[in-house]
Parts: C-alpha cells; sequence; structure tokens
C-alpha cells in the first residue's frame, strides 16, 4: 500500500448541436422530433456520387462560440475525413477538423473555492453529427434525421483538478453558448454531449498519469458523480500498486460506478486525411472582424453592466446574469422600472423560488416583465401593500394578466385615506384596551400589535405606516 | 457515322428526326453489342420517349446543339430512375434517386439519355476486364481490349453504337480508352465540370468528360456540361467559354507553341507508337506549330504517386458500400462487423479490394507519412514540373499510353503492368490540367494510337483548337473500326 497523495487531472470534450437551420452539408432540417428518416435526402445518407457542401453558418456559429471565449480564429481551416464503420456513419467517415480546427485558445471562466479562474481551451473545431441507431426486439434501425447535423467539439486543456470544478466548467460553458445563441446546450436531450478524461498523478508531479475515458454522462450530476466514481477507483488501484490502463469506460447511473468499454487495444485507426471534396476554409480578417462586431455580450459583461446601469449589488447582478434568460427578463422589466433594485429582489426571490417549484423556463412564464414592472410601480407607489404584491405575484405567474386591473376588479388597493383609517385604528384601540394601556405606560412593541389589528380589519390593505402614525397619533392625546 | 454537330445539322435542316437517330442506333446495338458487349443496359422505350420529345419540342422552335442527340453513359454517373452499378454486384439493385449534374446539364440541352456503358469495376482498371458483368470488345480488333476505365463508352462510340458518351477520367480513363479505340477523349481541368452524381474513385482526381468522334463534339459537350455547380464545392467559378466558336476553321496551330516532354519519349515506349505520335508531331509543325523540347523531371515518380493518392481517397470513398442503405447486403450476418465483413467481401472485385487495401495501408497510423504525405509532396513537385513547362510552351503534345490496344487477359495476371500503361495519362490528373485524346495512326495489326495534347487548368479551348487543327489537317478520325455497325440510313440523308 502506497501512502502517495494524489492529484486528479480532468480534461473535457464538450460537443454541442448548432442552432442552424439546415445540416452542415446538405439542404436537409436539423428539427428534431421528426419521424424517422425523414429530414434526409441522398447527401445525409451518404448516397453515392453525393457531395457535401459547407453551411456557412455553422461556420459563423463556431467562430461566433470562439471570440465570446477567447479563441484565436484560425485564418485558413480544413475538413478532413475520419474513417471508422459502424452503422450510424451515413459514409463510414465523418467529416471533422484534424490538424486546423477552426478556433485554437481560449477559455471558459469558472467560480471556484478560490475565486474566479479560467480553464484553458485546446480547440473548438466543426464537424458532423452521426445517425442514430435504434434497436428493436428482433431487429435494428437507424433513424437519419440527426446525421450530418453540425456538431461543435470543444476540448479543454487537461487543466481541471476536482469533480466539481468539471462542473463548474460546463456550467461556465453552457452560460457562454447560451449567452452566444449557438445552441441549445440541453445535456439531457442531448444537444450538449461530454466526454471527460480524467488520470491521477501523485501531488507535486508534473507528467500526466495513464487516463481513462468516461461516457454517458447525460447530466451535469452524472459528471459530477462518475468522476468522483472513477477518482476513486483509479485512487484505490494505484495504492494497492496496481496500473491504471488506457480505457474507455461507460458511467452506470444505477450502479453508480464506471465499467470497461473498450481498451486501447481496440482503438479505432482514424486514418485522417484532409477531405478533398471540400475547400479548405479561408476567412478574411473584415470577415471576422464583422462577425466579432455583432458578438452578443459576454457573461461577465453583462454583470458588470447590471451593476453599473442598475445600481445593482455585485451578487445581484451575477445571479441575475448567470442564466442569460433570467438577466432577459430582468433587463426587460427594469429597463422602465424606476426601481431596478426591487425587480432585482422580485426575481432573484420569487421568481427564481417558483421557477425552481414548477420546473418552468423563464421565457415561458405567465408573467409578462411589463407585468412585473407594474407590480413593482404599484408597491413603490403605495398603490398595494407588499403582502397583496406577494399574493398579486402567484396570482399573475399561474394565470398572467395585469396587476393594475387586478387591483382595481378586486379592490385590493392600499387604504391610504385617513379618514377611511381613522374608524379602524379606534375600532383596534377599543377591542384592544390592554394593548393600548401597554402603550401608554411605554411599551413601544405594543403598537406593532395594535398596527396588526387595523391590518387585519381592513383585510391587509391598509397602508401599515399611515396605520401606525393614526395609532400614535390618537394614543398620544 | 456522323458526328453530333453533323447530326444536328441534319435535324435542323429537317432530313431525319431524333426518334430516326435512335433507331438506328438501337438497330446498331442489335446489330454489334452482342459482340462488343460496350451496353451494360439501354433503355430503348424512355430513349425513344425523349427523342420523341425532343422532336416534339423542335416542332415548336426549340433548338440547342443536343437537342436530340442520344448520348450514352458511363455506368459510374447517376441519372435519376436508372440503375448506377458501377459495373459491380455491390451495387446491384442500386437504383439512383437523382441527376448528375452532367447529366441534368445534357438533359436540359435536350441530349437523349440512351444506356449505361460497361467499366472497370469502380472506374478501376485500364481494361474494363475488372468488370463484374462482361467483358467490352475493342472494335478496332476483338481479341484486345477497348481500354479503360471507360472501356464501354469508348467502345460504343467507336462501335456506332453511340454518336457520344460520357466517360470519367481519374488517372486516364477517358483518354486511355478513346486512345485504345480511336475516339475522341476529353479530360476537362479538375473542376472545369462538376463531380455531382459522378460516384467518387478519388475526388481529387476524378473528372467527368466527353468522348466522341471529333474533336468539335468535344468541345460541344463540354460546353454543355461544363460550370460551376453550388453542389460541388471544387467545381471552378471561372465563366465558360463558347469551346466550339472558339474552333479554328483551319491553321489553328500556326504559331502555337507545342512542348514535348523528353521523359515521356524514353525507354518503355512501344516503336509503333512512337512512330505515330513522331509522325504526328512532324505534322503539326507542318501546321506551323513550333515544337520545344521540355522536360518534366518528376515524370518516374507519377504512377507511384498516383496509386498513393487514389487508392487512399478510394479507401475511404468506397467505405460507404457496406449493405446497410442500399446495394448488396450479404443474406445472414449475426452483427454489424460481419454484416460489413460478408457484404463487401462477396461485393467487391479482386482489383477493387486490392485498391481499398492498399489505400487503407497508406493511410494507416505509422505509414501516413512515408505513403501518404510524401506522396502529397511530390505531387506538388509534379504540378510544379507542369507550372515551369507551361511557361515555355502553350500545350504538351505526346502519347496518350505507350502501347497500341493489349490483348484480352494479358494484364490479368500482373496488375503493376497494367499500372505502368497510365505513365503519359495520371500526371495530368494529379496537376489538375485537361487532356485531349485523339487517334492519329494505326498499328500494323490496325490498332488505334492516340496523340494526347495537354494544356494548363482551364486550357481547355487551348487543347481543343490544337486537336482540331490536327484532325482537319489528317483522316484519322473518319476511319471505320472493322466491327462497327451500318449506319446506312442516317448517313444517307434520311428517309
Amino acid at each position: 500500500m502506497s501512502a502517495a497523495r494524489y492529484e486528479a487531472v480532468i480534461g473535457l470534450e464538450v460537443h454541442v448541436q448548432l442552432k442552424t437551420r439546415s445540416k452542415m452539408f446538405c439542404g436537409c432540417a436539423t428539427s428534431f422530433g421528426a419521424e424517422p428518416n425523414t429530414n434526409v435526402c441522398p447527401v445525409c445518407l451518404g448516397y453515392p456520387g453525393t457531395m457535401p457542401v459547407m453551411n456557412r453558418e455553422a461556420i459563423r456559429l463556431t467562430v461566433l462560440s470562439g471570440l465570446m471565449l477567447g479563441c484565436r480564429i484560425n485564418p485558413r481551416s480544413k475538413f478532413d475525413r475520419k474513417s471508422y464503420f459502424y452503422p450510424d456513419m451515413p459514409k463510414n467517415y465523418q467529416i471533422t477538423q484534424y490538424d486546423q480546427p477552426l478556433c485554437l485558445g481560449g477559455g471558459v471562466e469558472i467560480e471556484g473555492a478560490s475565486g474566479l479562474a479560467t480553464v484553458p481551451l485546446t480547440r473548438i473545431h466543426l464537424e458532423e453529427d452521426v445517425a442514430k441507431n435504434m434497436h428493436f426486439a428482433t431487429c435494428s434501425g437507424v433513424d437519419f434525421n440527426r446525421a450530418g447535423s453540425p456538431l461543435m467539439e470543444i476540448v479543454s486543456e487537461p487543466a481541471m483538478h476536482t469533480p466539481e470544478q468539471a462542473v463548474a466548467y460546463l456550467q461556465g460553458l453552457k452560460q457562454t453558448l447560451m449567452y452566444a445563441g449557438v445552441s441549445d446546450c440541453n445535456l439531457e436531450e442531448g444537444n450538449m454531449r461530454c466526454d471527460v478524461n480524467v488520470s491521477l498523478r501523485p501531488v507535486g508531479a508534473t507528467a500526466l498519469g495513464t487516463k481513462a475515458e468516461l461516457k454517458n454522462l447525460n447530466s451535469f450530476k452524472s459528471v459530477l458523480l462518475a468522476l468522483r466514481a472513477e477518482i476513486g477507483r483509479q485512487e484505490q488501484l494505484l495504492r494497492e500498486g496496481g496500473r491504471v490502463v488506457q480505457e474507455t469506460r461507460r458511467w452506470d447511473v444505477e450502479a453508480g460506478a464506471t465499467f470497461l468499454m473498450r481498451t486501447k487495444e481496440d482503438a479505432h485507426d482514424y486514418r485522417y486525411f484532409p477531405e478533398p471534396d471540400l475547400m479548405p476554409v479561408v476567412l478574411s480578417e473584415q470577415q471576422i472582424a464583422e462577425w466579432a462586431r455583432g458578438l452578443p455580450e459576454t457573461p461577465r459583461q453583462r454583470r458588470a453592466r447590471f451593476a453599473s446601469e442598475y445600481s445593482l449589488p455585485e451578487y445581484d447582478a451575477r445571479v441575475l446574469a448567470a442564466d442569460k434568460a433570467v438577466g432577459d427578463y430582468f433587463e426587460a422589466a427594469a429597463r422602465g422600472s424606476k426601481a431596478p433594485k426591487i425587480v432585482s429582489n422580485w426575481v432573484m426571490t420569487e421568481m427564481l423560488r417558483r421557477l425552481g417549484e414548477t420546473g418552468q423556463e423563464i421565457a415561458a412564464v405567465q408573467i409578462t416583465p411589463a407585468a412585473l414592472a407594474e407590480l413593482v410601480e404599484l408597491t413603490e407607489a403605495g398603490a398595494i401593500n407588499s403582502n397583496t404584491a406577494r399574493e398579486l405575484f402567484g396570482e399573475l405567474f399561474a394565470n398572467g394578466g395585469s396587476p393594475r386591473a387586478l387591483v382595481e376588479a378586486r379592490g385590493l388597493a392600499q387604504v391610504s385615506d385617513s379618514g377611511a383609517l381613522q374608524a379602524l385604528v379606534d375600532q383596534a384601540i377599543r377591542e384592544n384596551a390592554k394593548s393600548a394601556e401597554d402603550f401608554r405606560g411605554g411599551k413601544a412593541v405594543a403598537l406593532k400589535f395594535l398596527t396588526g389589528q387595523v391590518m387585519r380589519l381592513s383585510r391587509g390593505k391598509a397602508n401599515p405606516q399611515l396605520a401606525a402614525q393614526l395609532l400614535e397619533e390618537r394614543l398620544k392625546k | 457515322m456522323l458526328t453530333a454537330h453533323e447530326l444536328q445539322d441534319r435535324l435542323v435542316r429537317g432530313d431525319c428526326s431524333s426518334v430516326e437517330i435512335v433507331q438506328e442506333l438501337l438497330a446498331a446495338i442489335q446489330e454489334v453489342d452482342g459482340t462488343i458487349r460496350g451496353y451494360l443496359s439501354v433503355d430503348a422505350e424512355a430513349a425513344l420517349a425523349q427523342a420523341r420529345a425532343a422532336d416534339a419540342a423542335r416542332a415548336t422552335g426549340r433548338g440547342g446543339p443536343l437537342l436530340g442527340i442520344p448520348v450514352a453513359i458511363k455506368d459510374v454517373l447517376n441519372v435519376a430512375g436508372q440503375p448506377c452499378g458501377c459495373a459491380s454486384k455491390m451495387l446491384r439493385g442500386y437504383v439512383a434517386p437523382y441527376d448528375a449534374t452532367a447529366v441534368a446539364a445534357l438533359r436540359a440541352a435536350g441530349a437523349v439519355l440512351l444506356g449505361r456503358t460497361n467499366m472497370d469495376e469502380f472506374a478501376m482498371g485500364s481494361t474494363t476486364e475488372n468488370s463484374a458483368f462482361q467483358v467490352t470488345r475493342n472494335p478496332w480488333s476483338l481479341e484486345h481490349v477497348p481500354g479503360g476505365s471507360s472501356g464501354g463508352s469508348a467502345a460504343v462510340v467507336a462501335a456506332g453504337e453511340a454518336v457520344a458518351a460520357l466517360g470519367s477520367d481519374t488517372g486516364g480513363s477517358i483518354r486511355q480508352p478513346a486512345g485504345f479505340c480511336g475516339c475522341v477523349g476529353l479530360k476537362p481541368s479538375y473542376g472545369r465540370v462538376s463531380r455531382y452524381g459522378l460516384t467518387a474513385f478519388a475526388s481529387s482526381l476524378d473528372q467527368i468528360g466527353p468522348m466522341t468522334r471529333d474533336v468539335r463534339d468535344a468541345a460541344r459537350l463540354l460546353g454543355v456540361m461544363a460550370g460551376h455547380d453550388p453542389h460541388d464545392s471544387t467545381s471552378l467559378p471561372a465563366p465558360v467559354e463558347d469551346y466550339e466558336a472558339g474552333l479554328p476553321v483551319s491553321g489553328g496551330l500556326r504559331g502555337m507553341r507545342l512542348g514535348m516532354p523528353r521523359e515521356y519519349f524514353g525507354g518503355g515506349l512501344d516503336t509503333e507508337v512512337e512512330a505515330a505520335v513522331s509522325a504526328a508531331v512532324e505534322e503539326c509543325r507542318r501546321q506551323g506549330a513550333e515544337v520545344v523540347e521540355i522536360s518534366l523531371p518528376h515524370t518516374r515518380y507519377a504512377i507511384a504517386t498516383y496509386y498513393i493518392v487514389a487508392c487512399a481517397e478510394a479507401s475511404a470513398n468506397l467505405s460507404r458500400f457496406d449493405g446497410v442503405r442500399y446495394g448488396h447486403r450479404t443474406a445472414v450476418a449475426g452483427d454489424a462487423t460481419e454484416l460489413y465483413l460478408r457484404s463487401r467481401a462477396e461485393g467487391f472485385g479482386a482489383e477493387v479490394k486490392r485498391r481499398i487495401l492498399l489505400g487503407t495501408y497508406v493511410l494507416s497510423s505509422g505509414y501516413h507519412d512515408a505513403y501518404y504525405l510524401r506522396a502529397q509532396k511530390v505531387r506538388t513537385l509534379i504540378r510544379r514540373d507542369f507550372d515551369a513547362a507551361f511557361e515555355r510552351c502553350a500545350a504538351i503534345v505526346c502519347p496518350v499510353a505507350p502501347t497500341a490496344a493489349y490483348r484480352l487477359g494479358a494484364t490479368g495476371g500482373d496488375p503493376l503492368k497494367m499500372y505502368l500503361g497510365d505513365v503519359f495519362t495520371v500526371t495530368a490528373n494529379l496537376a489538375g490540367l485537361c487532356g485531349l485524346a485523339l487517334p492519329c495512326g494505326f498499328t500494323a495489326a490496325g490498332l488505334p494510337v492516340g496523340l494526347q495534347f495537354l494544356g494548363p487548368a482551364l486550357g481547355e479551348a487551348r487543347v481543343l483548337r490544337a486537336g482540331r487543327a490536327y484532325e482537319q489537317a489528317t483522316a484519322w478520325h473518319t476511319r471505320r473500326a472493322p466491327h462497327a455497325a451500318g449506319m446506312a440510313r442516317t448517313e444517307a440523308g434520311g428517309k
């Protein structure tokens, strides 16, 4: 048994389906959920004589992603053929980029225990997706609808050391790609897929150990748990004097462990060579500059802007900018509001809580940004009190509608007319003589109780500040 | 035997109809194809229907250089609704769902698509003996091959069973059979004609081109097919010249500087071929050409370079034939791997397997740099040889092949011998040049000898001018093969 302490070294390969209307090399639609083999043509079925034609939008979206992630854009990149036989491969070679990818370098900003850090990227390249194999009781089938969809592969350097960092990296990457608008990045739906490479080495060593590649990780949680399990397995192996063998392992969520898929001996010789049917991709400086000008805001830029433009605390800015859709919602509501911090409070608390409870997407909620802005305006103007506002929020979240109209229809307006409140103040003192005595005797807290009684008598509509003021005036007489 | 432009003149004058031309050809096929075996299939009904449509279009005032002219198509090109078997068992039962761009261009010009011509399986070979289905014979001598891989196209044109045909040329597969059969064959520059719909053998070398009875027809067909195609990213955007209008009325060689590559006239060249080609060069000189000696020093590496590049690309291109989506599928297979192994073992012939293995080997890790990468470097050197040569001359004049047509079966046991016969043609493909083959004489045994003009990329107009001028000064192209069919009626001027 060795007593050495080990450090994990983790690198990720993430595949992201790009949101283009048509496939990478033909005009077929990329829409999902269609009947099997309906979005297909001779090109994406690999029929004899067909040739690929580059989808320029896929190039643009990849370059956009690269610019968002701080990559160097290769002025000249090319495509290659990667050969292996599998029924989900129409041509039995995949068109991908081998040694001249579109983007080099760059990094993903992650938030760790010791603050912000950047995980460096090796490269981003573009390739075509494969079909989907389906297995039935007595036969297998292939659905080629997905075959030839544009797929972007983002390769990180082996620069992470904990499962938590790997998850933070994925979250950061997803955040940026969502900001870029290039993909839906949904791991569960398979439009973001990730393979993890992990090896161990003694703490202090610089050479990399032998790695294992983990597959079938279709949620952030799977990545976390699989890495924990695999690091544990390798550590135990090394402690017992064993050696890690280079292999591909499959995460089994039920068993909570990784299992051998294939060893290096079974590895394919992909026989890469330049794709002779496509010209190299040459991007002029002007073209890259033009795309850079149209670049969306990065999460970091948005955080800074939210803090300054809406005078938000840094914490608020970070929470709101974490998810592009949440930030978009906040901004739509706050833009016309005199109290953006109050809007922020609503989004960060009530909204996020209810989204979490109901599993809804913020882009699809009933309460419009304009309605939230109106709700805040009503509260700030004292037209409704905060309890009423919370109730209204629930109502609007479930059914939508206009807060002003609801207030009027239900008579929920806060009563701030001292004449109307006076009778209730008197009634509260009459019915709670003991508390009135206590207040007069110097017990300030009794005023709070009496104010609560006024609120109750008004069915929550009384302006609590005004009620307290009237009570005090009356009791001091 | 009339050419397409001669037939077109008759059609325009109303001397004959397209239906009559097709009927003549069907009769010719009936007469000689049992012996020549140049066609894999002929769809007589469809051809007659297209001819009727062409005649009807002409009656409404439509015209065009190919309206109503029948063209035979090599079995490697996709024609919607027709089988496209590449003379392989592997593609038995496959019916093309679309037209190759070149085929669509012919269709749009009103050409009648007559039938599918035999070839070496997947265009791999130089004799057409590698067809999985039949052996095509040379109309000049039934004991000889028509050349390959477009041997069927060359044979049916030479035998009077087609007016013109399409072939494909990866290392000489249009020019060499044209030379062997005494007809005209043009390999356009890489990218001049769209490859979309041409079942790929070696994508960086393949080109579609015409095989015809004279140079003017070759110019006419090229003009119809050439141009940029959005479906083929490697097709060239350069505007298409009017090749036919650019042909000389006379004296087209006057003042043209022709280069004779020293390396192409050395040992290994058959003496009869050398004599015919030398005489042709003399004729060019008489016609006013200036002939200079040039050097292409990397010629000796051409065959090795070609077979590495072509086989490497072929190994990937032919991977798609796996029995999963179309073509031959083995009767019983336990799993996917077995399905591949059995289907491919049963479907491919020996030469195709040999080239897939060669290609897989030269791309394998550990060998990739020594073979594939080095071949690419030598390819660049070969291209530079030609760049330098075209500084000194407008076109290169040379033989098409070191010998006239081989005897049937002569290369069967020795693939390397067959490969060496491609020495004068593969360089044009490696360097992306255009090349024109045309007849320039006969051996004592009566076999045609081919002359080749090579031009720089997009130099088609130039080689066509040279070829047309030579053709006008000689009469080789008007000779008839002894085993060609008679074409009495149309030639007599119709009804």
